[in-house]
C-alpha cells in the first residue's frame, strides 16, 4: 500500500489518481500510524510553507515523515518542505536535504508555471530519473525554489538554475509534478514505485 | 473546450455554437496528440447543472495526465473549493471577479495564486480595449490594462487573455494587446483568440512574451494539428515540449 500524506495542501487527489492509472493502491492519510506502516509515501502538495510546517507539526506529521526509512517521494512543496529553510514565511523546514528555498528573482515572471527541461542531468541518472532524457519536459507550478546542493540530481533552469530533483537515502524529491507530467512524468512514478 | 451539456461546443466571435464532441474523448485526442494543458469552461454554468459539471470534472481528473483548468460560473470560495476537490489544477474566472474584485484574493488565500487563472475577455468599445463580462455579452467600462495590473495585484496566478475582436477569425493573435499585457505584469499570460495556422503561433511568440498560447476551434476542426504545430515551432526555435 501507498500512503500519500494528507495536510492543507492543495490538489493531493491528482497524485492518486495518477497511482490509479498505473494500477497501484493508495491510500490519502494524516494517520502517523497509516503512514509508517505503508511500503511507500507520497509527500506531495501545492500550498504555503508557513502554514504547511503548521499543520504537519499540529498533526505530529513532522516526525513522523523524518522517522520513514521506506522510500518517500516529496513533490513541489514537498520537496521544499524537506529542505532546511524557506524564505516563504520565513519557515524553519525538515532539514532532510541541506539547503534552502529562495524566491525566484524580482522581475521573474512567477509562478514557474508551465513546461520545462532539465538543464543538467548525469549521463547515468539518479535511479528515479532512469530512462528520463535533459531535453525531457516535465510540469512546473512554484513561485519558490531550492538551492542546488550536494543531494541535487537534475537541475533546471528559469533565470536561475535550481534543484529540480533530490534524492538522500530514502528520500526523493521533484520539484516538478510527475502526476501531472504526461508521459516522462508516469516513468518516474514507475521509477519510484518500483524502488 | 466551451462545454455545454456536457458536449464540447465552438463559436464564432462568442456566437452560433456549433457541437464539436465529446469532451473526455477529445481530451483523449488532444493527449496523444501532445497539448500541454487544457482548458475546460461551463458556459451554461446554471445551477441545476453544477452536480452534472461536478461528474465531469472528476471524469476528467481521473483520465488526464497533463494540468487542466476548469470555469464558468465561479462565484465564491466554495464555488472554487468544489471544483478543486474534484480534481481541476487551476480554477478560471471572470465575470464574477470584475464584479467584486476582492474574490481573487480570497481565492488565492484559500488555494494559492498558482492555481487562480483569471480569464479577461478583452473587446473594442470605441476603439479602446476593455474588459467584457458575461461571455462578451457586456462591455464594461474597465480598460483592460487596468484590470490585468488590479488581478495581478490581488493575487492571480495567470492570466488567461481572449481578445473577442480576433476570436474565431483565424486571423492571428491580438499580438499588440497582448504586449500590452505581459509588459504591465509579471504574470503568466496565455494569449487566446485569432489562432488560423501555425504561423500565428509563432508570430505570437516572436512579437509578445506570452507564456501560452489556446486554441478551440482550429484543433476541434481539425484545421491545423498539434503535432505539427509543435514542429512548426520547434523549427522556427520556439521551445516546445515535442
Amino acid at each position: 500500500m501507498i500512503a500519500i500524506i494528507k495536510y492543507n495542501a492543495g490538489n493531493i487527489g491528482s497524485v492518486q489518481n495518477a497511482l490509479d492509472r498505473l494500477g497501484y493502491k493508495s491510500i490519502i492519510t494524516n494517520d502517523p500510524n497509516a503512514i509508517r506502516q505503508a511500503d511507500k509515501v507520497i509527500f506531495p502538495g501545492v500550498g504555503e510553507a508557513a502554514s504547511a510546517m503548521s499543520y504537519l507539526r499540529a498533526h505530529q506529521l513532522d516526525n513522523t515523515i523524518l522517522s520513514l526509512q521506506q522510500p518517500v517521494l516529496a513533490i513541489c512543496l514537498g520537496l521544499q518542505l524537506l529542505c532546511r529553510y524557506s524564505a516563504e514565511g520565513y519557515t524553519a523546514c525538515l532539514g532532510v536535504f541541506d539547503t534552502v528555498v529562495e524566491p525566484f528573482p524580482a522581475g521573474s515572471i512567477v509562478p514557474h508555471m508551465g513546461w520545462n527541461n532539465f538543464s543538467d542531468l548525469p549521463g547515468t541518472p539518479n535511479e528515479l530519473l532512469r530512462g528520463v532524457n535533459r531535453q525531457d519536459d516535465l510540469y512546473y507550478v512554484h513561485s519558490y525554489y531550492a538551492r542546488v546542493c550536494s543531494h541535487t540530481i537534475a537541475t533546471a533552469r528559469y533565470g536561475v538554475t535550481f534543484s529540480a530533483a533530490l534524492h538522500k537515502d530514502n528520500f526523493y524529491a521533484t520539484q516538478f509534478h510527475p502526476e501531472k507530467s504526461a508521459a516522462t512524468g508516469e516513468q518516474v512514478l514507475q521509477n519510484f514505485l518500483k524502488l | 473546450m466551451d462545454i455545454m451539456n456536457g458536449r464540447t461546443v465552438k463559436g464564432v466571435n462568442f456566437r452560433g455554437l456549433q457541437d464539436s464532441g465529446d469532451p473526455l474523448e477529445l481530451s483523449k485526442k488532444y493527449v496523444e496528440q501532445g497539448a500541454d494543458e487544457l482548458v475546460f469552461l461551463d458556459i451554461t454554468a446554471t445551477i441545476e447543472n453544477r452536480q452534472a459539471w461536478l461528474a465531469l470534472v472528476r471524469r476528467i481528473a481521473r483520465q488526464l495526465n497533463l494540468p487542466f483548468t476548469v470555469g464558468g460560473g465561479i462565484g465564491n470560495v466554495e464555488d472554487a473549493r468544489q471544483l478543486i476537490y474534484a480534481g481541476a489544477d487551476k480554477i478560471s474566472v471572470n465575470t464574477a471577479a470584475v464584479q467584486r474584485p476582492a474574490l481573487i484574493t480570497e481565492l488565492a488565500r484559500e488555494f494559492g495564486s498558482q492555481c487562480i487563472v483569471v480569464a479577461i475577455d478583452a473587446g473594442l468599445a470605441n476603439g479602446q480595449w476593455r474588459v467584457f463580462t458575461h461571455g462578451g455579452r457586456r462591455v464594461t467600462s474597465l480598460p483592460v490594462v487596468t484590470w490585468a495590473r488590479e488581478v495581478a495585484q490581488r493575487g492571480a496566478g495567470e492570466i488567461l487573455l481572449t481578445s473577442m475582436a480576433h476570436d474565431g477569425t483565424k486571423g492571428g493573435f491580438a499580438l499588440e494587446l497582448t504586449s500590452r499585457v505581459t509588459t504591465a505584469v509579471h504574470l503568466p499570460v496565455i494569449a487566446s483568440g485569432g489562432a488560423g495556422s501555425e504561423a500565428h503561433f509563432a508570430t505570437l511568440f516572436q512579437q509578445t512574451t506570452a507564456t501560452g498560447a489556446l486554441a478551440a476551434s482550429i484543433f476541434h476542426f481539425g484545421e491545423v494539428s498539434i503535432p505539427t504545430l509543435k514542429s512548426y515551432l520547434h523549427k522556427h526555435k520556439i521551445p516546445v515540449r515535442l
